[in-house]
C-alpha cells in the first residue's frame, strides 16, 4: 500500500534514523547523569556517548547539506519553530540541573547534551516534514549524483 | 488549535516553574500526578483503543480524523510530559529517593530508563510524524497514502509505549507505597 506513495516522493539517506540514534545516545547519557543527582556522576560513559552522538549529528548535517532538490524552505520554516520550542525545553532542563547544584564538568557535559537535544529533535522534525514536501525524482547527496 | 492553545501551555509552564521554585510537596505532587495520570491514560487509550480503530478506517476517513486529532495531540502531549518529568524529578530529590541508599533508588533509575525509551520514541518517531501529517493536511490536495504511512508509526510503536506505560504504573505505585 505504501509503495505508490514512496515512488511519488524522493528517497533520502537515513538522516532521520541517524538523528534518532544520536538522540538516543544523549538520552542514555542524560539518564546516567540524572541517576547520580545530587552526587557527582562519573563522566566517562556520558562523555563517550556525547562524543559519538555529536559525531553522528555533525555527519548528519554534512549529508543533509549535500542534498539537492530538497524542500529547503519547508525545512527551515519547521526547523525555526521547532528550534524555539526545544531551546525552551532544553533551557528548562538546564535550569533544573543548575537548581539541583550540578556544577563544573558535569554541568558542561549536561549542557552539551542539551545542545545536541535542542538541535537534533528540530532536525528530525524538519527533515520528516520536508522530505514529504519534496516531490519528484530520487534525491541523493550531490557527491553521489 | 495549536496556536490558540499556546497561551494556555505558556501559563502551565510558568506555573510549573513556580511550583519547582517554591518546592512544596503539594505543588510538585499536583503537577506530577495530574501530568502523569493524563500522560499514561492518553498514551494507553490512543495506542491501544484509538490507534487500531484509525488503522481500520478508510484513507479519507483516517485523513479527516487525523486532521482534527493531531493538532491537539501536538500541544497536549509535550505539555503533560514536561509537567510529569520536571515535577517528578524534583519530588524524587525532595523525598530523598535519588540517594544511593534510598529504598526506591533502583526503581527510580528503572523509571528513568523507561522514560528514556518513551522519549526516544515520542521525540524521534511520533512527533515528527504528527507535524508531517499536519503539513500534509494543509496542502491543497493532501496525500492520504502519505498520511496513512506516517500514521503507521503510531501502530508500530503502540505496543512498546503500552508496555512502558504499564511498567511505569507498576513502578510509580510501588514507589508511592514505600
Amino acid at each position: 500500500m505504501s509503495a505508490p506513495a514512496e515512488s511519488k516522493y524522493a528517497t533520502y539517506p537515513p538522516i532521520a534514523e541517524t538523528a534518532v540514534v544520536a538522540l538516543a545516545l544523549v538520552i542514555i547519557g542524560g539518564v546516567i547523569m540524572a541517576s547520580y543527582v545530587p552526587r557527582r556522576p562519573p563522566l566517562l560513559a556520558p562523555t563517550a556517548l556525547l562524543v559519538v552522538s555529536g559525531a553522528l549529528m555533525l555527519g548528519n548535517v554534512v549529508v543533509l547539506a549535500r542534498l539537492r532538490d530538497f524542500a529547503w524552505s519547508t525545512f527551515f520554516l519547521v526547523a525555526r519553530y521547532a528550534l524555539i520550542a526545544y531551546v525552551i525545553s532544553a533551557g528548562m532542563i538546564e535550569w533544573a540541573f543548575v537548581k539541583d547544584h550540578t556544577r563544573g564538568a558535569p554541568l558542561v557535559v549536561v549542557t552539551l547534551m542539551l545542545v545536541i537535544f535542542a538541535t537534533d529533535v528540530p532536525l528530525i522534525i524538519a527533515f520528516t516534514v520536508a522530505r514529504y514536501a519534496t516531490r519528484g525524482a530520487k534525491t541523493v547527496p550531490a557527491t553521489a549524483s | 488549535m495549536p496556536v490558540k492553545a499556546l497561551p494556555i501551555v505558556g501559563v502551565i509552564l510558568v506555573a510549573l516553574v513556580i511550583a519547582i521554585q517554591i518546592n512544596t510537596f503539594w505543588s510538585l505532587e499536583f503537577f506530577h500526578v495530574v501530568g502523569g495520570g493524563l500522560w499514561t491514560a492518553i498514551d494507553l487509550f490512543v495506542g491501544l483503543i484509538v490507534g487500531p480503530i484509525i488503522g481500520r478506517m478508510s484513507i479519507p476517513a483516517r485523513a479527516e480524523f487525523t486532521a482534527k486529532f493531531m493538532p491537539k495531540m501536538v500541544v497536549i502531549m509535550p505539555t503533560v510530559v514536561v509537567m510529569t518529568l520536571a515535577a517528578g524529578f524534583q519530588l524524587a530529590l525532595k523525598y530523598g529517593n535519588l540517594n544511593p541508599g534510598a529504598l526506591n533508588h533502583g526503581w527510580l533509575v528503572a523509571s528513568f530508563c523507561i522514560v528514556g525509551v518513551m522519549a526516544a520514541i515520542a521525540l524521534g518517531v511520533l512527533e515528527p510524524a504528527n507535524i508531517a501529517v499536519l503539513f500534509e493536511m494543509n496542502k491543497p490536495e493532501p496525500d492520504g497514502e502519505i498520511i496513512g504511512k506516517l500514521m503507521q508509526r503510531f501502530v508500530y510503536t503502540a505496543g512498546v509505549t503500552g508496555v512502558m506505560q504499564i511498567a511505569t504504573l507498576f513502578i510509580m505505585t510501588r514507589v508511592a507505597s514505600h
